[in-house]
């Protein structure tokens, strides 16, 4: 490729954008060349959705310059990326559901005032874009009626039919089947040839190998490295996306692991838009030991905490300490869990850990309301919670100590520990516990691990989901890795090693790569 | 009853269904863009005030028509500012608007009048008066002597306010607007799924603003016509809860122009039977079997439904069926000719009653059974951007 020649589709020089004090993009700079497929690859919350969403107007930057063509362009809204020949297709679909395909293809596109004309000549359009890119879709349908995948490619024809000649994608497998999703390439690969420029925003390994050209890798929203896809590996990408953080020393004894209490056999989960994303795994845990389940983020390890804690339903077997849990149904929620003797810090402390507008003294008693030491007759006693709020911010170092501040008003890591607190104080026979420091400051991450190990010198049994493999590989007794919702297989900690696990995490055993 | 009297039936409904069936169409263009209205009342009230005041102040019923207009699209302004612009509460807003309406209406009317809150007497041009078609006949003794297809065309074809024709014609375009332009299209899809019209390039805040000041346009209209065309001037509270009606019509209605205009003509006939017809005797034995009957109904329905239609229903059939022994016993205890010969004697149903007939029919409405009704899928939801 002659690059002196042919002007970049899409150059971005030093965008930069943060949200408060959280900087989502740092200097980003990237270059994409017209006609071929450009991936994008990164955990969750690494900025790419904040700069996609640069790119097509939904934010505007605080520094940085885009040139669309060679041409310096600005991006101030939606209309001004189609303008400049900018099309995306958002993880969760823009559809309107009750609409024709036809309808969702022309609103905001239509040639009139009147719409006879335009939904006409869009029935002619899309029959030729239909036979030109393989895109087959029925015009008449009605969104809701129609899979995933056909949804998918109305997004990509609305694309299209408005010029579009770079096309954002954004995860666009996490909804798919394997077969859709390779149909879904297919296609995008019948888009290179005809020239438009692609960019593929995924945190699937397997497929940036497949179909990229050139692929960038975003770490908390800096880019750390371009590279051409058949000069790097899996391995290598893993790697780059995980990153080595200072290295955190956890001070524990060799675990003494006792009777079996978290019994996992042949779990499946199937989410409600169908995708099978935990497929038949099995695995054990003992009192006092963590199993610690590594994993690119989306590889089931969510779902597989949602069951666990009662809030997503699954088929198969879970025992603990001996007696089955109902995995549906009245009795699979988060009251029965905790009846259980089941604790759960949940990976999204904002959403499912904590109220954010209610005050911390309210925070630590949901889920444990019932407990009669908060009772006063058939009033709740408030005093007795917000002494108890106290004492438990006193012995988890919550700073500022002080129950009546709202949750939100505390830090990432002040949050977790009140989390952490009203879990742990429980004493529960299972600890559950996912990302247990994502957003979370040095200081509080010590804290939170020596509470956790503490946990397992009480012979507890603790499950321990990150993405963070550092962390997975300091605090685990054992490691498990997660891949399309499978276990990869398991391996102790001092027998393994970053380089080992990132090829599990990529889907690969060694004796395949 | 013969023709005529059903002719003027029919008459009455129209009359009736017109103030609704605007407010209806109101509702329609504002959620259909996915903001909820419940101000409907309060935007009648304040047309129907300012409307009347300024056709007294002017002489001319058309300058008091558009000060209507006028003071009704305010109050969709103040709407839309607080649940587009601000992304406030819309419900919360629309009752606002309510009160606001009701007040002040009756305390600048007092200020402006000193008639006990209520505006002078219209005459003249400074009213809507019926227009008669030609060859139409226009005496009540005519009519009674006319032929059926005269009878027709004198009374329920001719005679009636250029109000009336409006709302009339305005069903057709509505459905027309909504389904077969592009403003139709994008309305209808910001009530849906305001993201997917963000990101199609189209502005969501113009599209929804646009679609809030229709519906005020068409408030002013039914709040003129009910005190400038049905009543001659303005009295305190005089929408009598047609607001929140043309709502419950607008669910009836699935939220569809056509369907609209059969949801108001309906609780018009109510409106207009009590109209007409201050006094109804019926046969006991009628009474008694179309009480048990409506109540077997609602509670068949009730028990393919979740609880809360069971709960609402179901003590509806109650209240009913024990209306309907009350009268029984009543009637039997009453009389000579014992328990099953007193279902043959006449009762008078109580006006009341009759009154009350387009509230319950709101009621059973809204308890769900005119079957399920999905409203637009963002309706009631402010629009903020996300990733």
């Amino acid at each position: 490729m002659n690059v002196t020649s042919i002007a970049p589709a899409i150059e971005l020089k030093g965008i930069s954008k943060a949200f408060g004090p959280v900087q989502a993009n740092k200097d980003i700079s990237i270059r994409v060349m017209p006609g071929t497929i450009h991936g994008i690859i990164g955990e969750n919350g690494a900025g790419k959705s904040t700069l996609m969403s640069i790119l097509y107007g939904f934010y505007k930057a605080d520094k940085g310059e885009i040139f669309i063509g060679g041409q310096k362009t600005t991006i101030p809204d939606s209309q001004a990326a189609i303008a400049a020949g900018i099309g995306m297709v958002f993880q969760h679909f823009k559809l309107v559901e009750n609409f024709t395909v036809l309808e969702n293809i022309v609103l905001g596109a239509e040639d009139s005032g009147l719409l006879k004309p335009s939904l006409k000549r869009a029935r002619a359009e899309l029959k030729s874009l239909a036979d030109e890119y393989g895109l087959n879709v029925e015009p008449d349908a009605v969104i809701e009626d129609i899979g995933v995948g056909m949804q998918q490619r109305v997004e990509i024809l609305k694309a299209l039919y408005r010029k579009a000649d770079i096309l954002i994608l954004d995860e666009p497998t996490g909804v798919l089947t394997p077969a859709e999703a390779d149909q879904l390439f297919r296609i995008l690969g019948r888009l290179k040839e005809e020239g438009k420029t692609i960019i593929l925003i995924t945190h699937k390994l397997r497929e940036i190998m497949d179909i990229t050209d050139t692929v960038s890798v975003m770490r908390r929203g800096e880019m750390t490295a371009t590279v051409k896809t058949v000069d790097t590996s899996p391995p290598e990408l893993a790697e780059l996306m995980v990153g080595r953080k200072v290295l955190l020393q956890v001070d524990k004894k060799p675990a003494e692991p006792g009777e079996v209490i978290l019994d996992v056999k042949d779990l499946n989960v199937t989410d409600d838009k169908g995708v099978h994303r935990v497929k038949g795994i099995s695995f054990q845990v003992r009192a006092g030991e963590i199993l610690g389940i590594a994993g690119v983020a989306g590889n089931g390890q969510s779902e597989l905490l949602e069951v666990l804690g009662g809030y997503e339903n699954g088929t198969g077997t879970i025992t603990v300490s001996g007696e089955e849990i109902d995995l549906t149904g009245a009795h699979s929620d988060g009251q029965s869990r905790r009846a259980r003797g089941i604790a759960h810090v949940p990976e999204d402390r904002q959403r499912e850990g904590l109220i954010m507008d209610y005050a911390a003294w309210e925070n630590t008693a949901f889920g444990y309301h019932h407990d009669p030491k908060y009772q006063r007759g058939i009033l709740m006693d408030n005093a007795a919670i917000k002494q108890d709020t106290e004492e438990k911010m006193g012995r988890f170092d919550v700073r500022p100590p002080d129950p009546k501040l709202a949750a939100k008003n505390f830090s990432g890591g002040n949050q977790q520990k009140i989390v952490l607190a009203r879990e742990i104080e429980r004493n529960p026979d299972l600890l559950l516990i996912g990302q247990p420091t994502r957003g979370v400051d040095i200081g509080a991450i010590e804290f939170i691990h020596q509470q956790i190990v503490a946990l397992r010198d009480q012979g507890k049994a603790i499950l321990l989901v990150s993405v963070e493999l550092e962390e997975i590989l300091s605090l685990s007794d054992r490691i498990a890795v997660m891949f399309d919702g499978r276990i990869m297989g398991e391996r102790m900690p001092d027998a393994t090693d970053e380089k080992e696990l990132g090829l599990l995490m990529a889907g690969m055993t060694k004796g395949a790569a | 009853m013969d023709f005529y009297v059903i002719v003027q039936l029919a008459d009455a409904t129209l009359r009736m269904a017109i103030p609704l069936l605007l407010a209806c169409l109101a509702g329609l263009f504002s959620e259909r863009a996915g903001i909820f209205d419940i101000g409907l009342e309060g935007k009648m009230l304040a047309a129907a005030f300012l409307s009347a005041a300024v056709s007294f102040a002017t002489g001319s019923v058309w300058i008091g028509l558009l000060a209507g207009i006028g003071a009704s699209l305010s109050l969709s302004l103040i709407h839309g500012i607080a649940s587009i612009t601000f992304r406030g509460n819309q419900l919360i807003s629309g009752v606002a608007i309510n009160f606001l309406a009701a007040g002040l209406t009756v305390v600048i009317a007092e200020g402006w009048f000193r008639q006990g809150g209520r505006t002078p007497s219209l005459s003249g041009a400074a009213r809507f008066d019926g227009i008669d078609f030609p060859g139409a006949l226009t005496r009540i003794r005519d009519k009674l002597q006319a032929s059926p297809g005269m009878q027709f065309y004198s009374e329920l074809v001719s005679g009636h306010s250029i109000l009336v024709y409006v709302g009339l014609i305005a069903v057709p375009l509505s459905w027309w607007v909504l389904y077969r332009t592009r403003f139709g299209l994008r309305l209808r899809a910001v009530g849906e799924n305001p993201a997917a019209v963000d990101t199609a390039g189209i502005n969501v805040v113009q599209l929804r603003f646009a679609a809030v000041l229709i519906c005020g346009v068409l408030c002013g209209i039914a709040g003129a016509y009910l005190s400038t065309a049905v009543q001659a001037g303005f009295t305190k509270d005089m929408t009598a809860n047609r607001g929140f009606i043309a709502l419950a019509a607008l669910i009836f209605a699935k939220w569809r122009p056509w369907h609209a205009m059969g949801a108001c003509l309906l609780f018009g006939l109510f409106f207009a039977i009590d109209n007409r017809f201050q006094n109804i005797q019926l046969d006991a034995l009628w009474v008694v079997v179309i009480l048990v009957g409506i109540s077997a109904l609602l509670t068949g329905y009730a028990l393919r439904r979740d609880k809360i239609d069971m709960l609402v229903l179901g003590g509806l059939s109650a209240v009913l069926t024990v209306i309907a022994l009350m009268l029984w016993g009543g009637m039997a205890s009453g009389s000579e000719a014992g328990l099953f010969g007193s279902l043959m004697e006449t009762v008078k149903l109580p006006g009341e009653f009759i009154q009350s007939l387009p509230y319950i029919l709101t009621v059973v409405i809204l308890a769900g059974f005119g079957g399920k009704a999905v409203g637009p899928r963002a309706g009631g939801e402010p629009y903020v951007k996300e990733r």
